[in-house]
């Protein structure tokens, strides 16, 4: 079992031993052949993963050392205070503690073995009493017994590293290159993980790599695309490469739940929480940051869920992740997380904190940091009932200064909204109405790239109308907003610039009675969709905003997600496995028109791959845009080339499949004539096999109903 | 052309057999009730009375004279076509689930449904000229496959049943002996149950369709797999066209989700693909359930669908229909 060992518990371990690890070449030390200190070889992956159920190892035992040494007379009572001790932390197991005795002397040793149920409460005896005085003379020292195992093996003669030659990597940004300028993406759908290029021409997805029982969660790429991330019990693992995907890395965290990429890719946070052994504690939760190209810890949290959970005095309870959100632009040089009355940031030079202590905001319930500069926007709330207005202000990093604040008066709620570019900041703020019976909201709309950071108020026109969605143009100026009543709410774009004034804010359109509740700009800007998902069972508008037209209405019936690929050419709507029937996705183009849909079966998960950012120069796709005719040429003929290919290809196809099919039905015609004779047999010499005209003919048939015999009397012939 | 709605069962329809001649439309359901209607404007003719539980199969004679029923009632019935009457009883022990006559409608097979310990099995009876000399002497009893059979034919010449049902996998027995001839294939063959089975006019080859979402078709005689249609929905019932290179597929969500979901979900429709190139023609929408039962007519010239929500729709095809390019 690889174990979770913190940088900071190695350190204990060697001051405790008195090494000092400054002076400890780590790549010096070589293991003995077959001995892998715990961590296992890739090769192992295989009986790993079976035997991982049983307890092979001794991680669930503990040596307690230090234990004052007693005669027999006393070896029961001091056997009873070790248990007492132990079993508070967890469970020990049947004849679990052993007290080994100098058969000479009969006296102890000073030092007892115990063994839990689980690793997990054996992490958890080491931690919290490693260092318990029982008294004076005698403070535990408290290891695991698989640690004892591990340094013990350390061979004592020193042998120089081998020095490896070096042996290029492969080239992970390869799909970057595709002749084609396609897209990947990658979908789970049942136990099957597929990455697949997106190939609008041929109209149908190109498998790159398929792989069952790749991630016991969920996939995920980086932020860059260079990596797709797969989540399973004993950790994360990311994978890559130029045509096949090779596990370039893992990240050893029992039972990871969660996993974040830092922006540039180059930290990974993952996190994982655990049931406490007493059902009175609180959940243990532990969040490692490792390097993504070394695998190294770079630094490591544990507490209990207590300590991770966001929010100020009154805020909402429980972890919500990410916990550390990574800020401060290129270079992921900065994280932060919230705690009470703290906001944590934290440097990635040395993993720790700013200035060596946390921000200090009484109540701060939330905070969001700029996507381009170190700045971070946080929001207090209202305090004293009232005395104390709300406010948001924001904050610069590393230097901590305030660079713009602003009250707000009877705020039941704020939430903040970065431009991409980090060019502005909307923050919708919903205010109590007079009565304190309903709200209302209004942004404040900050404009941070200009001197003083100008703040603008905006209300609806419609002050009582409800937000129900808002989204920025990505790169742009503009942004839509979702407002009004369920089932037709209205939709408006605004700009920040207005005709004349470049710096105030002006109302672009409004569209009146909309089937949406999702916003999804394009990542390019200029186009958006409107898309009504859940309760409005998939209604989606593709919308113009420069022209301020409507290019084409559709609807993915159920549909659940939404996603634009990097480069805002195609969009991908898939209806996930939280509906049973429907299964699968659509490929549209970003005008609307459905390109292709592929059904799957319990479909978990569609991401396209991301795209780093472009290395051409703002003039250089200028002059592209200018020039685009003489550009999008080349492709067109090949557009054209392959629609005709593709022609072609389905005419042979066509054709193939009709001889295929004429063969069948010309051996199927000589059996039916051979068998003729015999059939005609079977029906009693009844020739008619062919269904040879019949005449219809018309005949009348006479029926006899009843036959009566009636007595008349004849009393007039009488006479 | 605007499709006629029949409306004559009280409960969801099971099978619908046209007779040779295409001028009459026999109905199942699960309300004692076959029915006998006019193919041509959906006129009910008359009804035949005496089953005592829901009717899951029947056949029509070469001749239209005979009718033959099998219900849950454990018992399959003999009819006269004409008058309604019923000719003769075969009883069993447990609920009858197929029938179908041989060519020239001297032998007749029957399934009964796995019942109280007892097995599913295929029975071969004889079917009399003279109903007045007719047994319920079984020729042939198979037993062996698992679970209940939902179909079971005659192939070509009557050497052969072929049979299908819950077990996935369509079986070839030789009907004189009742060895077993030929299995489907585990891989290449259906997944879930299979609910329905359709042969062609002269039985040289047949479609299968399954819960898998599938239908397929296969030759009759050596059992390969042909082609393959795919679909979004459960299929509970297919048919071929006996005129076009066409097939029918239909069925839905599963009758108890139902109503838990958008009618645009349950995918009610009567699918049309193209039987060569496999690829879907169009749909034919209007059922509020799923589908249970298709048929087409001998001419091909109209068709009928049967679902759990009570009605039979009787379609004839718009002229259109017949100039399809694909």
């Amino acid at each position: 079992m690889a174990e979770v060992i913190s940088m900071a518990d190695v350190e204990a371990t060697a001051m405790r031993l008195g090494i000092d690890l400054s002076e400890v070449d780590f790549d010096a030390i070589k293991l003995p052949p077959g001995e892998d200190s715990g961590i296992r070889s890739d090769d192992d992956d295989l009986l790993e993963e079976d035997n991982l159920e049983f307890e092979s190892g001794f991680g669930n035992v503990i040596v307690v050392d230090n234990l004052p040494v007693v005669p027999p007379e006393k070896f029961e009572k001091l056997e009873g205070v070790i248990r007492k001790i132990y079993s508070q932390i967890g469970l020990i197991k049947e004849d679990g503690l052993w007290m080994p005795v100098n058969p000479e002397t009969q006296k102890t040793l000073g030092y007892c073995f115990i063994e839990y149920n689980t690793p997990q409460e054996a992490e958890l005896a080491r931690e919290k009493t490693n260092g318990y005085k029982l008294d004076k003379a005698h403070i535990f020292a408290v290891n695991l017994f698989d640690d004892f195992d591990r340094f013990m093996k350390v061979p004592d003669e020193w042998a120089p590293p081998e020095t490896k030659p070096y042996t290029p990597g492969e080239n992970l940004q390869q799909w970057l290159t595709d002749e084609k300028a396609r897209d990947q993406f990658v979908i789970r759908a049942g136990t099957d993980t597929e990455v697949l290029w997106n190939d609008p021409r041929q109209l149908k997805p190109e498998l790159v790599y398929r792989r069952s029982f790749w991630t016991e969660s969920f996939v995920q790429w980086s932020p860059l695309g260079t990596y797709l991330a797969t989540v399973h019990r004993q950790g994360a693992a990311v994978w890559g490469g130029a045509t096949t995907f090779n596990r370039l890395m893992r990240y050893a965290h029992l039972q990871v739940k969660l996993i974040d990429f830092s922006p540039e890719e180059k930290y990974l946070v993952t996190y994982s929480s655990h049931e406490p052994s007493n059902p009175r504690d609180t959940h243990r939760v532990v969040l490692n940051i490792f390097d993504v190209r070394t695998g190294k810890v770079m630094r490591d949290f544990k507490g209990s869920a207590d300590e991770f959970a966001t929010g100020g005095t009154g805020g909402v309870s429980g972890v919500s992740w990410p916990v550390f959100r990574w800020g401060g632009g290129k270079d992921d040089k900065y994280f932060a997380r919230i705690g009470k009355n703290v906001i944590s940031v934290y440097e990635t030079e040395t993993f720790t904190l700013i200035d060596k202590k946390s921000l200090k905001v009484e109540n701060v319930m939330d905070f969001s940091w700029s996507p381009a500069d170190p700045i971070l926007a946080l929001f207090v709330p209202e305090l004293g009932g009232g005395n104390q207005p709300a406010r948001v202000s924001l904050v610069q990093i590393p230097g901590k200064e305030e660079l713009r604040q602003k009250n707000l008066f009877s705020v039941s709620d704020c939430k903040m909204y970065w431009q991409s570019n980090g060019d502005y900041l909307a923050v919708k703020v919903d205010r109590y109405t007079k009565t304190k019976k309903s709200t209302y909201t209004g942004f404040e709309l900050f404009r941070i790239k200009e001197r003083d950071i100008p703040i603008e108020v905006l209300e609806l026109e419609n002050k009582n109308d409800k937000i129900i969605a808002f989204a920025w143009e990505p790169k742009g100026h503009r942004f839509a907003v979702i407002h009004g009543d369920s089932p037709r709410p209205d939709v408006s774009f605004y700009s920040m610039r207005s005709a004349h004034n470049t710096g105030r804010v002006s109302k672009l359109m409004t569209i009146k009675g909309k089937q949406a509740n999702a916003l999804y700009w394009s990542p390019t800007g200029r186009f958006i969709i409107l898309a009504g998902l859940k309760g409005f069972n998939g209604q989606l508008e593709f919308y113009n905003v420069d022209e301020l037209e409507t290019m084409a209405t559709a609807e993915h019936f159920m549909a659940t997600d939404i996603e634009w690929d990097p480069t805002g050419r195609y969009v991908a709507t898939s209806v996930t496995s939280v509906h049973e029937m429907e299964n699968g996705f659509n490929i549209w183009s970003f005008n609307g028109k459905l390109l292709y849909r592929i059904p799957r079966d319990h479909f978990f998960q569609f991401l396209w791959r991301p795209r780093p950012p472009s290395f051409l120069t703002a003039e250089k796709e200028d002059e592209i845009a200018k020039n685009l005719k003489k550009y999008s040429k080349k492709y067109e003929t090949e557009d054209q080339g392959v629609s005709m290919l593709l022609s072609e290809q389905d005419r042979e196809k066509r054709k193939m499949l009709q001889e295929e099919w004429e063969r069948w039905v010309l051996e199927w015609k000589r059996l039916h004539e051979e068998e003729k004779a015999y059939r005609q047999m079977l029906r009693d010499g009844e020739a008619s096999d062919e269904e040879e005209e019949y005449e219809a003919k018309e005949v009348e048939v006479e029926e006899v109903l009843d036959v009566k015999e009636e007595v008349v009397s004849y009393e007039f012939e009488q006479e | 052309m605007r499709p006629i709605l029949m409306k004559g069962h009280e409960r969801p329809l099971t099978f619908l057999k046209y007779n040779r001649e295409g001028d009459l439309l026999f109905s199942c359901a699960k309300d004692h009730t076959p029915t006998v209607w006019f193919a041509d404007n959906g006129e009910r003719l008359g009804t035949y009375r005496g089953h005592n539980g829901a009717v899951w199969c029947c056949d029509v004679s070469r001749d239209s004279m005979r009718l033959i029923t099998g219900s849950a009632d454990q018992t399959a019935k003999l009819w006269n076509v004409e008058t309604g009457a019923q000719l003769f009883s075969f009883n069993f022990d447990s609920p009858t689930r197929a029938v179908d006559l041989a060519v020239g409608d001297k032998l007749a097979v029957i399934t009964t449904d796995p019942f109280m310990e007892l097995p599913s099995s295929i029975h071969v009876k004889r079917i009399a000229r003279d109903p007045s000399e007719q047994t319920g002497e079984s020729v042939l009893t198979i037993k062996g496959p698992q679970g209940r059979i939902n179909r079971a034919v005659w192939g070509p010449l009557n050497r052969t049943i072929i049979s299908a049902g819950e077990d996935a996998v369509i079986r070839i027995w030789d009907s004189e002996t009742g060895k077993l001839l030929n299995e489907s294939d585990k891989e290449t063959g259906h997944q879930k149950t299979i609910t329905s089975l359709s042969k062609s006019v002269d039985s040289s080859h047949f479609l299968s369709g399954s819960l898998d979402k599938s239908a397929k078709l296969w030759d009759s005689r050596s059992l390969t797999l042909i082609k393959t249609y795919v679909t979004e929905r459960p299929v509970n019932a297919v048919a071929m066209s006996p005129l076009l290179d066409h097939v029918v597929i239909g069925g839905g969500q599963d009758a108890s989700h139902v109503t838990t979901t958008d009618r645009r979900a349950g995918k009610f429709e009567a699918k049309f693909f193209h039987k060569i190139l496999q690829e879907e023609i169009g749909g034919v929408k209007g059922h509020f359930g799923p589908i249970n039962a298709l048929a087409f007519n001998p001419d091909g010239r109209s068709f009928s669908s049967g679902g759990e929500d009570g009605y039979v729709r009787l379609h004839h095809f718009d002229p259109d229909y017949f100039t399809i390019k694909m």
